[in-house]
């Protein structure tokens, strides 16, 4: 036969909660009211520190933030699932995959008040620092991987990107290495719709992201990042898959980046009220809400309560942040593994010339 | 005449180029219907269409790599890099490829592309989204590192740049987008690259600085004017190739002494290569050792203490007057 088919292959998208709140009888993952309660408090607690956030700016009392609202479930509940030793390697967005991990909300204060202490990882868990160089954190989570299984560690590596960030060749490159060498690596791609002002109908033209894994050996699957129990059933699959050896796992989760890109962008130049809205009936304050209600997993009282914890929190982050005090002449310091002699001669000359 | 500001005057000659050539496109991240993160392509692809103002994917390497087979083939492509840091992702082709495709072919091909990028700290920003480069690609042979300070050169070497055979990276002084205005010539305007400028005249000290870095210079200059301290203040507008070196030296051997103002770290920058030429063609007219003033050795600080690390007035003047009184 002259003609035979090398490759076939079809792309699934994952969605447990329907339109009333109802979980899929064969997909829920059937969570215990615990962790139900756990994972719905610090959504709320994110959710409070990323318009903190957005706040502190616009009173001019911090700098650029890139808030993650719609994005929560992907990132909090990745920060439950994993071990403190897996390691992850976020972008700018993920904050609120650091406060799941247990960061400290006021060192991350520190950071946006643009101190350089702030750039200490306030986790005790294997994180990298939040990546601004859209994509290049991908070409890591291999790397870590690899190390990972060359140590026997059982360790896993999630890498976090967005829709904009699939178009760099470090993920591709990235998937490769990890697709040939069975590495216990996570894609975890947050689709959110929008990079910056460039819809993602830019980005890619096929009908996934999650797609573009096939072709490179690598199990892809499209989930609703906005519906907390599908986005567990993904992510608990991948990670099974990467702990018991059989690969890489490429999750792309169809979200909504509800807010601007960052506090220096207005969307409203480029998308209408009417589409924020659409997606907006999606959200879990929505849906997911209505399930843990119907459950019993919270009430009015619960979430009053959950609520108040959440901004009192907040708040002494801010509290802790605002009574920080640094000195610039911390910009001289973890340059090399040891001071070097110009660069002590130069912290010197700075001392004197601005009595530091 | 017109008055502009630097990003209005940035605009203002990509239209111009845009309307007199049609082979002139302009590609990059957010260009097209918004208008760029800075507003510097704003209007441009309403007027000269999708085609020509492209809308790329996220993939700063694709971009400078297509600009390259776009220019190959017969185009002028401004390629956009929306912060300076990012230019490093398509660091590979600028440099293994841009700059080297006219020697590699021995003389067959060109390159006429302008990779622009906002360019140095001030305005509080994200990490790399600031720091000064001009030091990296200025070591590159065959590639063009200009960078304006005022609206009047923005758009004069702008339209150079995008009229020339050459590849080259314009540096755009991010902090004075809006801070400064100025009356800019109408119509068919450039300013040729590789020439410096004498912006003020003196005969104490020579000043040589670029950039964002000029408005602290002339700053300097001003108030080293007070204490009776007659600067000669240059900017050197190319930073590479530097064939602005007479200029520099004609100065030097009518004041004795040279201060450079240079943003980036210390080390290995264009500061220290002005220096080095007039140590070897002018040492006999020095009357003080050559000094510079500089960022440190390290990383630019976030938003709190960048202003730490950028040379501001008082350091530059205290430079000044240690020159002049050596
Ligand atoms: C290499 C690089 N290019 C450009 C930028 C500027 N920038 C920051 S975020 C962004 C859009 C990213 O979109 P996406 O990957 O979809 O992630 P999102 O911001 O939506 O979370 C751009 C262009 C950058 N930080 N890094």
């Amino acid at each position: 036969m002259p003609v035979t088919t090398v490759f076939e292959g079809s792309t699934q998208r994952v969605s447990v909660l329907d339109d009333s709140a109802v979980p899929d009888s064969q997909l829920d993952p059937k969570l215990s009211k615990d962790f139900l309660l756990e994972l719905y408090k610090k959504m709320i607690l994110c959710r409070k520190f990323d318009a903190k956030a957005i706040a502190l700016q616009r009173q001019g009392r911090s700098f650029t933030y890139t808030p993650f609202e719609g994005q929560e479930a992907v990132q909090v509940l990745i920060g439950m699932m994993l071990k403190p030793t897996d390691w992850t390697c976020p972008s700018y967005r993920e904050s609120a995959l650091y406060i799941s991990r247990g960061a400290d909300m006021g060192d991350l204060f520190v950071y946006l008040k643009g101190h350089e202490d702030g750039m200490a990882i306030p986790n005790k868990t294997n994180d990298m620092p939040l990546s601004i160089p859209v994509g290049s954190q991908t070409a890591h989570g291999p790397g870590i991987a690899y190390a990972n299984k060359l140590k026997g560690n059982q360790g896993v590596a999630v890498v976090f990107f967005g829709d904009g960030a699939s178009s760099q060749g470090d993920f591709h490159e990235a998937m490769n290495f990890a697709s040939i060498y069975k590495l216990p690596c996570i894609f975890m791609c947050t689709n959110n719709q929008w990079a910056i002002s460039t819809p993602c109908k830019i980005q890619y033209n096929g009908a996934s992201i999650a797609q573009r894994a096939l072709s490179y050996g690598v199990m892809g699957v499209q989930v609703d990042g906005m519906d907390p129990l599908a986005f567990y059933q993904v992510f608990d699959q991948a990670l099974k898959r990467a702990r018991n050896g059989e690969g890489p796992t490429l999750i792309e989760a169809i979200c909504y980046r509800f807010g601007p890109h960052s506090t220096a962008d207005d969307p409203k130049k480029y998308r209408s009220e009417e589409e924020v809205a659409t997606w907006r009936k999606m959200d879990w304050t929505g849906r997911f809400v209505t399930y843990l209600r119907n459950n019993g997993v919270i009430n009015e009282q619960i979430e009053a309560q959950v609520d108040q914890e959440a901004i009192a929190s907040v708040e002494q982050a801010v509290a802790k942040a605002d009574t920080y005090t640094d000195s610039p002449v911390q910009m001289f310091d973890y340059v090399f593994s040891k001071p070097t002699a110009e660069l002590e001669r130069q912290k010197q000359e700075f001392k004197q010339f601005y009595n530091k | 005449m017109t008055l502009m500001s630097v990003i209005q005057a940035i605009n203002s000659a990509m239209a111009y180029e845009l309307e007199r050539d049609s082979n002139v496109v302009l590609l990059g991240e957010d260009v097209g219907y918004e208008g760029g993160v800075f507003r510097a392509t704003d209007g441009l692809q309403a007027k000269f269409g999708k085609q020509r103002v492209i809308d790329t994917p996220l993939a700063e390497e694709n971009i400078i790599a297509t600009s390259i087979g776009m220019a190959v083939a017969g185009l002028r492509p401004i390629a956009e890099i929306q912060f300076s840091g990012f230019v490093g992702v398509g660091y590979n082709h600028l440099v293994n490829h841009a700059a080297r495709l006219r020697y590699r072919s021995r003389g067959k091909i060109k390159i006429p592309m302008v990779v622009r990028a906002p360019h140095g700290g001030g305005i509080r920003a994200l990490e790399h989204h600031c720091e000064c480069i001009e030091g990296t690609y200025a070591q590159v042979p065959g590639l063009v590192v200009a960078t304006p300070s005022n609206p009047v050169d923005a758009r004069g070497m702008l339209s150079a740049a995008i009229r020339g055979d050459d590849p080259v990276l314009f540096l755009e002084p991010t902090r004075l987008y809006r801070a400064v205005k100025a009356e800019v010539p109408d119509g068919d305007f450039t300013v040729p690259l590789g020439e410096a400028k004498v912006v003020e005249e003196g005969d104490s000290v020579t000043l040589v600085s670029w950039g964002p870095m000029m408005k602290n210079t002339s700053t300097a200059a001003a108030e080293a004017k007070n204490s009776g301290i007659n600067c000669e203040v240059i900017d050197l507008r190319t930073i590479s190739p530097l064939d602005s070196t007479d200029l520099v030296l004609k100065s030097v051997q009518k004041t004795g002494r040279l201060v450079v103002v240079q943003e980036a770290p210390k080390s290995f920058g264009p500061a220290a290569e002005i220096i080095a030429r007039i140590n070897e063609r002018a040492f006999d007219y020095l009357q003080a050792p050559p000094m510079r003033v500089t960022g440190y050795d390290t990383q630019l600080p976030l938003g709190t203490n960048e202003d730490f690390f950028i040379p501001d007035p008082a350091r530059i003047l205290s430079t000044i007057k240690k020159a002049s009184s050596y």
